[in-house]
């Protein structure tokens, strides 16, 4: 056990370095920037040998990354909110041409107006790209699971693209206790790297170019929607080694926090899951209220089953979301419902939009909100408003 | 390293029935990246006229290892892909076969960015003046005058000077070629592909479809842009500009043939005025009093 | 292997990948072999590689009409005209 204190962007960082990446390719953008200057740092003082390509956009950024990852080796890099969408084409083509590559994603709101501060909206906007999409709600697990990702896009049952992501200040500037893996239980968890198909000199391969057959073209997207759903068995399989090897269990695609009792749950991604985690315990001592909280670490692969499983014999669920689709609603609202429907469970849902542009939410307000949440279902046994807008305390 | 034709490999990179129009210049120009470079090759292509030129996948008619990629990515990709090969310590050639869009306008920032970097890269622009793959749009590479489906009346701009643009970033290799002059492009790329860091290769590529003449008539055209001094072949080593043979003789005004020669063979200046004429006269007369300035 | 049965983006070269181009023809180049100085340029500058050179015969190129598109670009820089183009039926 080595522990540092180390910000969220340093931890990503130890992250690619012990997974030995052999090219780092990234363009500044707050709040990423630390990491990728820790990056730099690292290759030019040798403590990670890897090329690194200083491009001028986020586009080539990924494109770099995506090259490198064509030609056989462990590419990785980071970006936020506008510097994520300059290279949504990319996240695209890498995932259609089946390249397993590792980028964090620091999530930051999108302007206008500019705005450096937290929210889901540049992640959540990556949702149909093909790429895996994991949530971080503190420092340790960003770095645990930047590692483990290697393992999991890298496995021939996946063969996809990976985000791990942290919010921005939040996780990626606050110092938090962190353990550093032995490189080597690192380097026995993460097998050599493989990929579908390696572009050399004198093997003519060719990638992408028109398809006679449009409906061979669509068997491509089942092909990678199959994957995804495969992921779901690595990525479990992958968090039961990793407590093997280190130590440390996360539960898989999601955890669930005091559940066994629980009647009434609460549901989110990324840090503020931390102080969900306070409210409940909140809710529980203060109030005696039977409230579980229901941590998604994956959103992509969607984890359909455990959110059945989860809130099949619940009374209600208040699912908070970071970002929005408008008229419609929060990406995990959504896709939680459309969970429950389709396994016939019908229990009140609400949509608490929240924590947008960077507005800060305490567990104290997380708790408001599943108060008056709860005393409304249990007295109407329904929700009047299906989704609020929430702006929290002064 | 003088090349005699009956020496050049016969090994086909492009393969016959791809495609590709009837007298394509890209086709051509891919043939002679094959005999410059073999199987050391390993090709990025954006989206273009070459994108199409493959075919329909899952057969492609062509036979390099070929990384498609999104329009503007291009050189990025390929410092990429050249990274990882020095990683991995394995011989490669990598090369961006892009056209003018690809090069000059959508791909600019990525082009300059690479070239800064000095990534090692051959950049071969295969320049037919116009979004050809498109539909024969205006680019910034179109010469002035031009006729184009979004310039009916003419382009109102000059082309973009984009060899002095890449001479600027004083990488360590550019060079001007032209399908007319195969053993002249073939040389090059080959004393390119030994030097480490990023070459661009600027080479012109007369479309028969874009610039409507004969099919027949893609080499007649390509030639008579040299002979006319409308296109200049020079390289420049580590910034010394040289010209090349087969232009050295139009450093001399009097040599060169009338410049309305190779634009009336071409339907795209079927509209051409005395007032456009004289002006792009002037321009070749500028491009050669800047390059025979720069040159040693 | 799981990776053998993915569904790629994946080709391979294949002769042919447009179908026989050779139908595109309006017009087919002629080879008139007493003519010929085998100066290679017909080869060099053929866009579809559908000239073979036969080094050792007298009959110095072959043209595979399967595929050659009948652009007449071997015709124009044939320095004899050993070439000629001629309309398809």
């Amino acid at each position: 056990m080595v522990l540092k204190t180390l910000t969220g962007n340093y931890a990503v960082a130890t992250a690619a370095k012990l997974a030995r990446v052999k090219v780092v390719s990234a363009y500044p953008i707050t709040p990423q920037t630390t990491m990728v200057e820790k990056l730099s740092e690292m290759i030019e003082s040798g403590e990670l040998e890897a090329e690194m390509i200083r491009v001028e956009s986020e586009h080539s950024a990924l494109a770099a990354v995506y090259g490198a990852a064509s030609g056989g080796v462990r590419a990785f890099t980071a970006t936020s909110s506008h510097g994520l969408l300059y290279m949504h084409e990319m996240l695209w083509w890498v995932a259609g041409s089946r390249i397993p590559v590792v980028m964090a994603v620091v999530t930051r709101t999108i302007g206008p107006p500019w705005n450096i501060w937290t929210d889901h909206s540049d992640v959540m906007d990556q949702r149909d790209t093909g790429w895996l999409i994991a949530f971080a709600e503190n420092n340790q697990e960003a770095l645990d699971e930047t590692v483990k990702l290697f393992r999991i896009t890298e496995d021939e049952r996946v063969f996809l693209p990976g985000i791990i992501t942290l919010d921005a200040f939040i996780l990626s500037h606050t110092t938090e206790p962190v353990d550093i893996p032995d490189q080597n239980l690192v380097d026995a968890f993460l097998p050599p790297r493989k990929q579908p198909y390696v572009f050399k000199a004198g093997d003519p391969l060719i990638m992408g170019n028109i398809p006679r057959d449009l409906k061979w073209n669509m068997m491509m997207r089942e092909d990678i929607h199959k994957a995804m759903e495969r992921a779901k068995k690595v990525i479990e399989e992958a968090d039961s080694l990793w407590e093997k090897l280190i130590g440390r269990k996360y539960g898989g695609l999601t955890e669930c926090y005091r559940c066994e009792d629980a009647k009434h749950f609460m549901v989110g991604v990324g840090a503020w899951v931390g102080d969900m985690r306070e409210a409940v315990d909140y809710l529980r001592d203060k109030f005696s209220l039977r409230v579980g909280l229901i941590k998604i670490r994956y959103f992509r692969p969607f984890p359909k089953e455990d959110v059945i499983k989860w809130l099949n014999n619940a009374s209600s669920v208040v699912v908070f979301d970071r970002s929005v689709s408008p008229s419609v609603g929060g990406p995990l609202y959504v896709e939680i419902l459309a969970s429950l429907a389709s396994a016939g469970v019908r229990i009140p849902v609400k949509g608490v939009i929240a924590g947008l542009a960077g507005v800060d939410v305490t567990h104290e307000d997380l708790a408001s909100v599943m108060l008056t949440s709860v005393s409304e279902v249990e007295e109407l046994g329904t929700f009047k408003q299906n989704t609020l807008w929430f702006y929290g305390g002064e | 390293m003088p090349v005699s034709i009956k020496d050049l490999p016969k090994e086909k990179f492009v393969l016959p029935g791809d495609a590709a129009c009837p007298g394509c210049p890209e086709n051509m120009g891919l043939r002679f990246v094959g005999m410059a470079l073999g199987n050391r090759a390993v090709l990025v292509i954006p989206a273009g006229c070459t994108s199409v030129i493959q075919g329909l996948a899952p057969g492609s008619g062509l036979k390099f290892p070929i990384l498609n990629v999104p329009f503007a990515s291009s050189d990025s990709v390929a410092a990429g892909l050249s990274s990882a090969k020095k990683v991995l310590g394995e011989d490669a050639v990598v090369v961006v076969w892009a056209g003018d869009g690809g090069t000059a306008d959508i791909g600019f920032a990525t082009l300059s960015g690479a070239a800064e970097r000095n990534d090692d890269v051959i950049h071969i622009c295969v320049d037919n003046e116009a979004y050809m793959n498109t539909g024969i749009q205006r680019s910034s590479q179109t010469p002035l005058g031009a006729w184009t489906t979004t310039t009916w009346s003419g382009k109102k701009e000059r082309k973009k000077d984009l060899p002095l643009i890449m001479l600027m970033h004083r990488v360590p290799y550019v060079a001007t070629a032209s399908v007319a002059y195969p053993i002249d492009f073939i040389e090059k790329l080959r004393k390119a592909s030994t030097i480490r860091g990023f070459k661009y290769i600027h080479l012109h590529a007369p479309c028969p479809v874009g610039w409507r003449f004969d099919p027949a008539y893609t080499v007649a055209v390509a030639r008579l842009a040299v002979e006319t001094g409308m296109w200049i072949l020079f390289e420049a080593e580590n910034g010394r500009v040289s010209i090349s043979p087969p232009s050295k003789p139009y450093a001399d005004k009097s040599r060169r043939k009338p410049v309305r020669e190779y634009l009336s063979m071409q339907g795209r200046f079927r509209n051409l005025t005395e007032e456009v004429l004289r002006e792009l006269e002037k321009q070749a007369d500028e491009n050669w009093s800047l390059l025979l300035k720069l040159s040693t | 292997m799981l990776s053998d049965e993915l569904v790629l983006p994946l080709a391979k070269p294949v002769m042919g990948v447009s179908g026989k181009t050779g139908t595109w023809r309006l017009q087919r180049p002629i080879f008139d072999s007493s003519k010929c100085i085998k100066c290679r340029l017909c080869w060099l500058y053929c866009p579809d590689s559908t000239i073979d050179i036969n080094e050792e015969s007298t009959n110095f190129i072959t043209i595979n009409y399967d595929y050659c598109k009948g652009c007449g670009i071997c015709s124009n820089v044939c320095p004899t005209k050993a070439i000629t183009m001629s309309p398809e039926e």
